[in-house]
């Protein structure tokens, strides 16, 4: 592990955060690229959790382990959201036989 | 040094791997290899109790529930919806707008400072559990009741309403 957390030591800031802003613009273009209800809820897993790297390199960087306790309740947060999203996708689906998000347009107008 | 680089471009490949397979199982094993390369991420910033919980509860809990959804829905290849090229290349675009726009705005930075590990047990479960149940106490027990509400919201919209059927 010492050698692990060494290897780390070089790594400036803005190479994270370049990191976690390409997997999450990954995830908003898979949210508008696909019409599957449960690619577009994973696309904003991937979002969740970049946003988590870069919370955790942040607190690492300023030292302080209030960021990690956050990402901590975001991982909670995930797994309710996750939960209860694929509960109304199933409901969907037993509906209208179908996850195409855009057989749900009833509620445009 | 490189190991940081080698990871980010793996997590990077499988990310992209995930908005473009066009089975839908498929997605989701790329987004379990996306989300071991963060959890080594995790490993290398030295943040283990952060690494433990992503590898249960990502990779163990949420990722099951999504295979067991997609076997429940019975896809297959020909019902998988398709988007028209001129709409895929517009939400390329925008995406790509949205980074460009983040990267510039890193440009006032300059030269950033390396992430350093200054007190080595920061991440660790003795240190997190003394902070998380001092000074985020509330939240803690406020957390509890949303995953208890989640859990009757999930019940109660997966089960058949005798009436409407």
């Amino acid at each position: 592990m010492e050698t692990l957390t060494h290897n780390i030591q070089a790594i400036p800031l803005n190479h994270y955060i370049l990191l976690c802003s390409i997997i999450f613009s990954i995830g908003v273009i898979g949210v508008l690229i696909r019409r599957n209800a449960i690619v577009i809820f994973m696309s904003i897993e991937l979002m969740l959790n970049s946003v988590n790297l870069l919370l955790t390199a942040f607190s690492v960087y300023r030292g302080d382990a209030t960021g990690q306790v956050f990402v901590f309740f975001i991982i909670a947060l995930a797994a309710a959201e996750v939960a209860v999203g694929l509960a109304i996708i199933v409901m969907i689906y037993r509906n209208t036989n179908s996850i195409d998000i855009n057989v749900l347009n009833r509620l445009k107008w | 040094m490189s190991t940081f680089y080698f990871i980010a471009f793996l997590s990077i490949f499988f990310s992209i791997l995930v908005i473009t397979a066009k089975n839908p199982v498929h997605s989701i094993l790329y987004l379990v290899l996306v989300f071991f390369t963060i959890t080594i991420h995790y490993i290398l910033m030295n943040a283990q109790f952060l690494a433990v919980v992503n590898f249960i509860v990502y990779m163990g809990a949420i990722l099951v529930l999504f295979l067991y959804t997609l076997m429940l829905i019975n896809l297959n290849k020909e019902s998988e919806p398709r988007k028209s090229n001129l709409v895929k290349l517009a939400a390329v675009i925008g995406g790509g707008c949205f980074l460009i726009t983040i990267i510039a705005s890193l440009k006032a930075f300059k030269a950033s400072q390396p992430v350093m590990l200054n007190d080595p047990n920061l991440g660790l479960v003795k240190n997190l559990g003394k902070i998380l149940f001092n000074e985020y106490l509330l939240p803690f027990e406020v957390s509890s009741i949303l995953l208890l509400s989640a859990m009757v919201g999930a019940v109660l919209l997966a089960t058949k309403d005798p009436k409407t059927t």
